[in-house]
């Protein structure tokens, strides 16, 4: 009923955490089994290691937050070493994001980690607005992206999700570009740049000036970019935008979704992604719904 | 750790815009050491989603027997959304999420040492919970406790019934005019605990240098129990092997001198 199945990931429910809400896995893994999951995205791994910005790195916004940690991971190899091992011991999905801030980083990166047996797709992140190099820099312009696709599908060996950046002004043309370029499916959407400033320092709040929007707050703009880029491409879209309970899943895979993932939601309650996938099923009971892929896209299909 | 709805049994204002809130549940079990934290939702423990964040109160004392933990936090403040959290009730259920972190180490304090404890403002709390451990442990300890003014000053006698307690005052409005640092040449002491704002830990990191001394950090978080990278804080050593500390679940208790502040 809630089976949904997308290039390199068999799901046994279309719910997963979001990249950078999950790190690897550890902490979640230690609350309940992560294999309940329908995947796990784990956080971007860049070749090298990076430390991230300086805090504050998060900064609370009305139903939101912004955040701007700046690619912290250990670097690949390290992740190989000490994260997918871990990963590769459950039987849940592994959706790997990877980053970069050249184009040769992310080719070596991709090699790297889609080689890996714990690896069933990678997620590459062309829309981290934190970073000062890459990221998404490699998300605004349509070729620029789309020439990144296509190199790191040519070395991949497990299928690619692009994930696209909201903070653009034609997302279709976008969207149409990595999927001409090979990507296997998108994931959509990262986080919207914004700002906050503390009226008593007068400064921004963050260190890095600029930070990520996330939370209930940007799931309309998530919501209305699946359903127009949905009716221009024929590759899947993982949604993903402020989701915190099984109606919000309902509703993005009516706007074109075929699967789901969580991100800040999980901050707030750390236990989110299990009570989504328990409550999906009675609520598609309710809705009189035998199997949660004929709601993709209902509400623009004739 | 386990997310609960605590009752609340007790809520009082007991400084000006500081509150004492006594909750009750299971999760006082699992408390380990004092200045462990709890993650509150403040919007209480519907779908509300602003504030959308919990908001880290650190344990102030917690007793087993009667199942019950107090939290001492400050209302108001800039944007901070606890104010939110004074509307609740005796009777009323608050979303906590705890114990989190790891607190103060009580027993690097060999019995018969003298510890001396320092706390400045709403950093004051956790450390109740710790000179009780301590004094328990047979352990004498002195307070040395700094407000902004008389208005903000709690706890003062609570300290006294455990050891001496010295209350400074910046504008001098109440106890000693000063700073919690003025006095430390005239404590004798084998340890020291502090928890209070960052320039008052930076300041006793420099002067306790030949003693062993603990400090609580505060930081912005967003999940409490380290996966979302929020609330790092680097090492002072390039040389290990993370290079930063998180100080949801690594800390919030550090050893003086191990992370930058």
């Amino acid at each position: 009923m809630i089976e949904v199945h997308l290039p390199g990931l068999d799901l046994k429910n279309p719910v997963m955490p979001a990249s950078g809400c999950f790190a690897f896995g550890a902490e979640y893994g230690a609350l309940y089994d992560l294999n309940e999951l329908g995947a796990v995205t784990i956080k971007a791994a860049t070749l090298q290691p990076r430390f991230g910005n300086s805090t504050p790195r998060v900064a609370e916004t009305p139903s939101g937050m912004l955040n701007a940690i700046g690619l912290q991971n250990p670097g690949a190899d390290q992740i190989i070493k000490n994260e997918l091992p871990r990963l590769e011991k459950q039987k849940v999905p592994v959706l790997a994001n990877i980053a970069g801030s050249e184009v040769d980083d992310y080719i070596a990166t991709a090699k790297k980690i889609s080689r890996h047996p714990a690896v069933n797709a990678l997620e590459l992140n062309i829309s981290c607005p934190n970073v000062k190099h890459g990221g998404i820099q490699f998300g605004t312009v349509p070729e620029v992206a789309a020439e990144l696709t296509y190199k790191v599908k040519a070395v991949s060996e497990k299928p690619v999700y692009v994930k696209l950046s909201p903070n653009v002004t034609d997302i279709v043309a976008m969207a149409k570009a990595v999927e001409a370029a090979g990507a296997d499916g998108l994931s959509m959407i990262n986080t919207l740049l914004g700002m906050r400033i503390d009226l008593h320092t007068q400064k921004p709040v963050l260190a890095n000036l600029t930070g990520g929007l996330s939370g209930p707050a940007i799931k309309p703009v998530a919501i209305r970019m699946i359903y127009e880029v949905s009716q221009k491409v024929t590759i899947p879209i993982i949604g993903m935008g402020g989701i915190q309970n099984a109606d919000d899943v309902i509703e993005f895979f009516l706007a074109g979704a075929s699967a789901v993932a969580v991100g800040t939601a999980n901050f707030v309650d750390p236990f989110v992604c299990p009570k989504i996938i328990k409550e999906l099923p009675e609520k598609l009971n309710t809705m009189g719904v035998t199997d949660i892929n004929e709601l993709i896209g209902r509400s623009w299909k004739k | 750790m386990i997310q609960e709805d605590m009752r609340v049994m007790a809520h009082e204002e007991i400084a000006d815009h500081i509150f004492e809130l006594k909750l009750q549940g299971q999760m006082v079990q699992q408390i380990t050491e004092p200045g462990q934290f709890v993650h509150v939702r403040i919007s209480g423990k519907t779908d509300a989603v602003a504030p959308l964040l919990r908001r880290p109160i650190s344990i102030c004392s917690a007793d087993v027997k009667s199942r019950t933990l107090t939290l001492i936090y400050r209302s108001g403040g800039l944007r901070t959304g606890t104010e939110l959290l004074t509307h609740t009730r005796t009777g009323d259920t608050v979303d906590v999420l705890g114990p989190l972190g790891h607190g103060f180490p009580v027993s690097e304090a060999p019995a018969p040492a003298r510890a001396l404890i320092i706390g400045g403002g709403v950093g004051v709390p956790p450390l109740y919970g710790l000179s009780q451990a301590l004094a328990k442990r047979g352990i004498q300890v002195t307070h040395v406790l700094g407000f902004r003014s008389a208005k903000d000053v709690f706890y003062q006698t609570n300290f006294e019934e455990l050891g001496k307690t010295f209350v400074m005052t910046e504008d001098g409005t109440y106890g000693r005019c000063g700073r919690v640092t003025d006095l430390l040449e005239t404590v004798p002491f084998d340890i020291a605990y502090a928890c209070g704002p960052t320039p008052m830990l930076r300041a006793l990191e420099q002067t306790i240098t030949d003693k062993p001394l603990f400090v609580s950090l505060e930081q912005r978080m967003a999940c409490g129990i380290g996966a979302c990278m929020a609330c790092v804080t680097q090492t002072t050593d390039p040389n290990d092997a993370k290079g930063y500390r998180r100080v949801c679940c690594d800390g919030p208790v550090f050893k003086a001198r191990e992370v930058e502040l």
